[in-house]
């Protein structure tokens, strides 16, 4: 009951990290066809943002501040330089991300420097909410889940009830559709770059002093975010939450349960093969590997996701 | 075409490079040292502080000790702790008759070099150079079958960390968790610090033994509710970087209350990173700190320090390397020039004090440094605190450097000329 229960509040928030990271990631890349490999660093972006303006000001501001800014990169980045590469083409956009990976790391160990930066929780969430068997659950995490379906509920509202995003649903699929229509499609596209780079952001901000805020924090978080987005599937931001949640529970749930494949399946011990090594270690020591055995397994028997909306 | 122009125009720049190298390296009354250790890619960090520290040392022993009246000059290469990279380095180190290389990360690295340095003595017998191993900790590296006479290694090694680590825990510790990293660094620490309970704490049990995989994990509470269920009382990790601030933080937000006993928590961002939440409870295992020269008076060493912390933002640790520096310059200016065989001969043996007026020994029959250790404890109890946190390390213990000689299979072959 206490692994059940502890694996559902972990998985859960860290979950909802990786939704607010994927969410913006599977909307750019279904509707834009780029497959933005910056996304993770603009999430690094935000947690220095909010480090230096926390610092400033304070950690509300940051909350406000932070995200937009890295709107205002994304919008930056998507009217300079994605529409330029567009003309060349999917590869050239891939290519062009790819370097963003690199100029942003090396910008911000030139700005803020090569150490972990102090940025830390807000001592007015700092604190335990309530205890289960004998265990604290911060507050933050509270904090960090409220922020987290917050967002989730907006972006539903925003995407289903609004005129806006009403052409961006048509867009996902039908962009020369929409632009025949007379929409301003390149338009929309920069919207939508901005808005995931602002959702990054705010995942940077919340996760930045929740984890820890280094230079090395893209490079552990940018892989998984395409797991997720490849596990839900193209263009469904509901297939993107269950394989978020799901990625997060999954991995809480490895770490906690003490054995191996073969105690857990009640398999003879495999012996010296190669095999059998495979079922005897520990599934908390592969645990981070398992998203992305479920990400081929998915790719082997379902290449369009949980809930894709189309091929490709 | 354009592709094709672009590939020119790098390749060119590249030659440049490598055609301006030798010129830089031709000056003289210097004496070079050829310092290879990441200084791109994600471990970048490393190269560049331990740099910034080596120069400062630099500086100091040449204005102390210089070596036969030349300066010491650090020339880098960049490794990107691949051992492939840094043999190509070495080839460089060679090729610009630079007579010593030096190395701080990666044992993966350090096992490479002691057999490259090895080879390339005995084809280049005018070439010769000396390895100084400043940071490859694996305990192998200075017993059979790697060790070899061109290797110095002015760090203590993993075996003589977890007899530290070992012989500092308290006498009503009796449940220690272990977690390290799942890979040669951490099992080795974790093969250690078991092999050190079993002989000096019997009356201590492991009640968990734990590997994480390594810079995977984000979110540690799971491990807390691990640890807790185990009832241990401390928790004896050498993971560093996120693994360790990452494991600290979910503690402290699940208030989990165990001591942690660390290897690697003095290592640059991790207290910054750690903050509060190792506040009189994470201790480490190290070879300086800059509340020493306080705690044992020493002025000058704690002038030392003061000037580094004016420059720095992090803190001065490596008393070692003085050590490595001073023992360097006078086995040089004891050999009366730049040979290489003489040098190597006469730094076997030797005998330095280090910042702290401690004498430190480089086995002869290993070339490992025999040096004290400090257990530390982080607390805001202390006059210089790390990284302007405001807790700092205190010393709880001391191992003198007597207790760290710990038996070697080293059986090296000395070349007589």
């Amino acid at each position: 009951m206490q692994i059940l229960l502890d694996t559902l509040l972990s998985g859960l928030v860290y979950g909802m990290l990786l939704f607010m990271l994927a969410s913006g990631l599977t909307l750019i890349f279904s509707m834009m066809g780029v497959l933005n490999f910056a996304h993770a660093s603009i999430y690094m972006l935000g947690a220095y943002f909010a480090f230096t303006v926390s610092k400033y000001v304070d950690f509300w501001a940051a909350l406000i501040l932070a995200p937009l800014a890295c709107g205002v990169v994304g919008a930056a980045i998507e009217v300079w330089g994605l529409r330029r590469c567009h003309v060349n083409g999917h590869i050239a956009e891939l290519l062009f991300t790819f370097g963003l990976v690199f100029i942003i790391q090396r910008a911000v160990m030139m700005i803020w420097g090569t150490l972990t930066v102090p940025y830390t929780v807000p001592a007015s969430l700092n604190f335990p909410l309530f205890q289960y068997y004998g265990q604290n659950f911060p507050a933050y995490r509270a904090f960090m889940l409220l922020v987290t379906t917050g967002m989730l509920v907006s972006i539903y509202l925003l995407l289903k009830k609004t005129r806006i995003g009403l052409i961006i649903q048509a867009a996902l699929t039908h962009p020369d559709m929409v632009s025949a229509l007379g929409h301003d499609v390149p338009r929309v596209f920069t919207i939508v770059f901005a808005g995931g780079c602002t959702l990054a952001g705010l995942a940077g901000v919340i996760g930045g002093n929740y984890f820890s805020t280094d230079s090395g924090m893209a490079d552990a978080m940018g892989p998984i975010v395409f797991v997720v987005v490849v596990f839900g599937g193209l263009g469904s931001l509901a297939g993107c939450f269950i394989a978020s949640i799901f990625i997060g529970m999954v991995q809480t749930a490895a770490v906690m349960v003490n054995g191996s494949l073969s105690t857990l399946f009640a398999l003879p011990p495999g012996g010296d093969t190669l095999f059998g090594e495979i079922l005897t270690i520990p599934l908390a020591r592969v645990s981070p590997l398992l998203p992305y055995v479920l990400m081929i397994l998915i790719l082997f028997f379902r290449p369009r996701g949980l809930m894709g909306t189309r091929e490709s | 075409m354009k592709f094709r122009s672009a590939c020119a125009a790098i390749c060119c720049a590249i030659l440049g490079l490598i055609a301006t190298a030798p010129i830089a390296a031709a000056a003289d009354d210097t004496i070079k040292i050829g310092y290879i250790d990441p200084f791109s890619g994600p471990f970048a960090q490393s190269g560049d502080q331990f740099l910034q520290v080596l120069h400062y040392i630099v500086d100091d022993v040449n204005a102390r000790m210089p070596p036969l009246h030349k300066k010491f000059e650090i020339v880098t290469f960049d490794d990107k702790l691949q051992p492939s990279e840094a043999l190509i380095a070495l080839k460089r180190v060679t090729d610009q008759n630079i007579p010593f290389v030096m190395q701080c990360v990666g044992s993966n690295v350090g096992t490479a070099l002691i057999g490259a340095v090895a080879k390339n003595n005995e084809r280049n017998p005018d070439h010769r150079v000396i390895y100084l191993n400043c940071g490859a900790l694996a305990t192998e590296l200075t017993n059979a079958p790697l060790c070899n006479f061109w290797q110095f290694r002015f760090t203590g090694s993993v075996q003589q960390r977890a007899f530290a680590r070992i012989k500092s825990l308290p006498a009503d510790v009796k449940k220690v968790y272990l977690i390290n990293q799942d890979y040669v660094f951490g099992h080795s620490i974790e093969h250690d610090t078991k092999e050190f309970l079993a002989k000096l704490r019997p009356d201590i049990q492991i009640v968990g033994d734990e590997f994480v995989p390594l810079g995977q994990v984000k979110d540690f509470s799971p491990y807390i509710t691990k640890i807790k269920d185990s009832g241990a009382q401390s928790v004896v990790t050498g993971n560093y970087g996120p693994d360790l601030n990452l494991l600290m933080k979910a503690a402290d937000d699940a208030g989990l209350k165990v001591r942690f006993d660390t290897y690697l928590a003095y290592l640059t961002g991790a207290v910054t990173a750690i903050g509060q939440a190792g506040a009189d409870r994470l201790t480490v295992v190290m070879e300086y700190n800059e509340n020493l020269p306080v705690e044992l008076k020493i002025p000058a060493a704690e002038k030392f320090d003061l000037a580094f912390r004016k420059d720095h933002k992090f803190d001065f640790v490596a008393s070692n390397w003085v050590v490595m520096f001073e023992m360097l310059s006078r086995a040089i200016t004891q050999a009366g020039s730049v040979d290489v065989l003489k040098i190597a001969q006469n730094l076997e043996g030797m005998q330095q004090k280090d910042l702290l007026g401690k004498t430190d020994t480089m086995r002869k029959s290993d070339h490992q440094l025999i040096l004290p250790y400090y257990e530390g404890l982080l607390t805001k109890d202390v006059k210089y605190d790390t990284e302007g946190t405001g807790l700092g390390f205190k010393t709880i213990a001391t191992i003198p450097a007597s207790e760290e000689e710990m038996p070697t299979t080293c059986a090296m072959k000395r070349p007589t000329e």
